[in-house]
């Protein structure tokens, strides 16, 4: 089994009209043995950048911690705000920089630049992917892809991408062993960001 | 460590790779047989390159995979060096990636204390350096074609840091697909059109023969009188819309507000005036 299995993990980020959503389930695991059920994944970066970290628990809170004071530092630095395509090219030096001996983390990046959704992904040594309409990451991107293929509509509003990603993060978490016990689904829009918790299976 | 050592001095730059996770890793893996070369996204690609009277012409398929999974349909993989000298990628997604963006910093710095354009000879050289350095570890091969003071050039670089100056050239999972194309139908002194052609034909051949390859044909022109024509996505043959668009959505399959069961909702107001304050929890 691969390191970036070992803790289980699914996570989806998916673009709507004006607004982005970032949806990651909370189980944290010892391969089958489950540890906790409100671990962490999804982070706020600031206002309009959230990432979300799947892979091995410990690395998970390392990098989420130096990335917020990257991010600190690079606003104190060069007085003004990050946008996400800068955050996410500069995860993508700090995962590459470690290319012969990683972190076992394959990141998502969602945000808002200038009102315009941002998505990137990338695999554990920093290469990126960026779409507009979704990403997956985890331990069962298959199931991910699947749901989000088939119910991703372009331009959703707020409530009505919050419903899809929660129904395409539930979905898939339920035919993964690994990841699942519960969800949390932010929404991030202009005025503030929602945060929901989903009701999952504990099983 | 070094992750205290980098940032207690953040005036100076990080160079080169680092190392400090590899003790780590090499414990965390001895009990399983994951490599991370297994996991990294790879780009099983058909890249092509070919002379022609006025110029270079470069083709890319558009299909980045993981594993038997494919991760990108519409990725670049024709990457920017210079002005006059671009570099198609196939290997591990994020050597292709990051080798030419460090070269491309290179050149830039280097025509800088010159003042003179970059030449494709001395792209060749810094990527064959780099490659060889490193003796196959970082696994990017590439073709890499532009034009000079000295004329149209194609150079194919192997990741061990081998490389050959040649008319034309294919490399990746489906260059095998694209040559067979290049060796039946390439002849010297094609017009521009002729060589355009025959490069979106080997691309398509690397597209259809080759299961690591897919999606679309990026092409990028480069001329001897210095323009660049930068056709993202060329061809499509593969297009996803009209598919996507004769699925008959059930009324089910549209969620309505309430249906996910939430058990905490919160609200956070962003901050106005674009000034934020600094994340410190």
């Amino acid at each position: 089994m691969s390191i970036l299995a070992y803790n289980g993990a699914a996570m989806i980020g998916m673009a709507g009209d004006n607004c982005v959503g970032i949806a990651a389930d909370t189980r944290l695991g010892a391969q089958a043995q489950t540890v906790a059920c409100t671990f962490q994944k999804t982070f706020k970066i600031s206002d309009t950048i959230f990432v979300g970290l799947a892979g091995l628990g410990s690395d998970v809170q390392t990098l989420s911690q130096t990335l917020k004071f990257r991010k600190n530092l690079y606003e104190l630095k060069e007085e003004r705000t990050m946008k996400p395509k800068v955050f996410s090219a500069m995860l993508s030096t700090l995962l590459y920089e470690k290319r012969f001996g990683p972190y076992f983390i394959e990141p998502i990046v969602c945000g808002l630049q200038d009102g315009v959704p941002f998505l990137s992904g990338m695999d554990l040594i920093g290469a990126p992917v960026f779409t507009d309409d979704f990403v997956v990451s985890g331990t069962c991107t298959a199931n991910l892809f699947g749901t989000c293929e088939s119910l991703y509509k372009p331009s959703q509003n707020p409530d009505e991408l919050f419903e899809t990603l929660s129904q395409c993060l539930l979905a898939s978490v339920d035919r993964d062993a690994l990841s699942g016990w519960g969800g949390v689904v932010h929404i991030i829009t202009k005025e503030g960001v929602r945060t929901r918790e989903l009701k999952g299976r504990q099983d | 460590m070094s992750e205290f050592l980098d940032q207690s001095t953040p005036s100076s730059a990080p160079s080169g790779f680092d190392f400090s996770l590899s003790h780590r890793n090499a414990t965390l893996s001895s009990d399983s047989k994951s490599s991370i070369n297994m996991v990294a996204k790879k780009t099983g690609t058909t890249i092509v390159g070919t002379v022609f009277d006025g110029g270079v012409v470069l083709g890319a398929d558009t299909r980045a995979t993981a594993g038997s999974e494919v991760a990108d349909k519409f990725c670049e993989k024709i990457h920017y060096l210079a002005p006059n000298i671009y570099c198609c990628g196939a290997g591990t997604a994020a050597d292709t990636e990051k080798t030419t963006e460090l070269i491309s910093s290179q050149l830039s710095l280097l025509r800088m204390s010159t003042q003179s354009p970059s030449r494709v000879v001395t792209a060749c050289t810094m990527l064959k350096r780099m490659l060889f350095r490193y003796q196959g570890h970082v696994s990017a091969a590439l073709v890499l074609g532009g034009c000079d003071i000295s004329g149209p050039h194609v150079f194919q670089i192997y990741p061990h840091g081998s490389t050959g100056k040649l008319p034309y050239t294919t490399m990746g999972s489906g260059s095998l697909a694209a040559m067979s194309v290049f060796e039946n139908e390439w002849k010297e002194n094609m017009s521009e059109s002729e060589a355009v052609d025959i490069v979106q034909k080997a691309i398509t051949a690397g597209i259809f023969n080759d299961l690591g390859s897919g999606s679309n044909c990026d092409v990028t022109i480069i001329r001897l009188d210095g323009t660049v024509e930068i056709r993202r996505g060329a061809l499509k043959e593969n297009p996803v819309e009209p598919l996507r668009s004769m699925i008959n959505r059930s009324s089910k399959f549209t969620m309505g507000k309430g249906t996910t069961a939430v058990l905490k909702d919160t609200f956070v107001k962003a901050k106005k005036g674009g000034e934020e304050d600094m994340v410190t929890d």
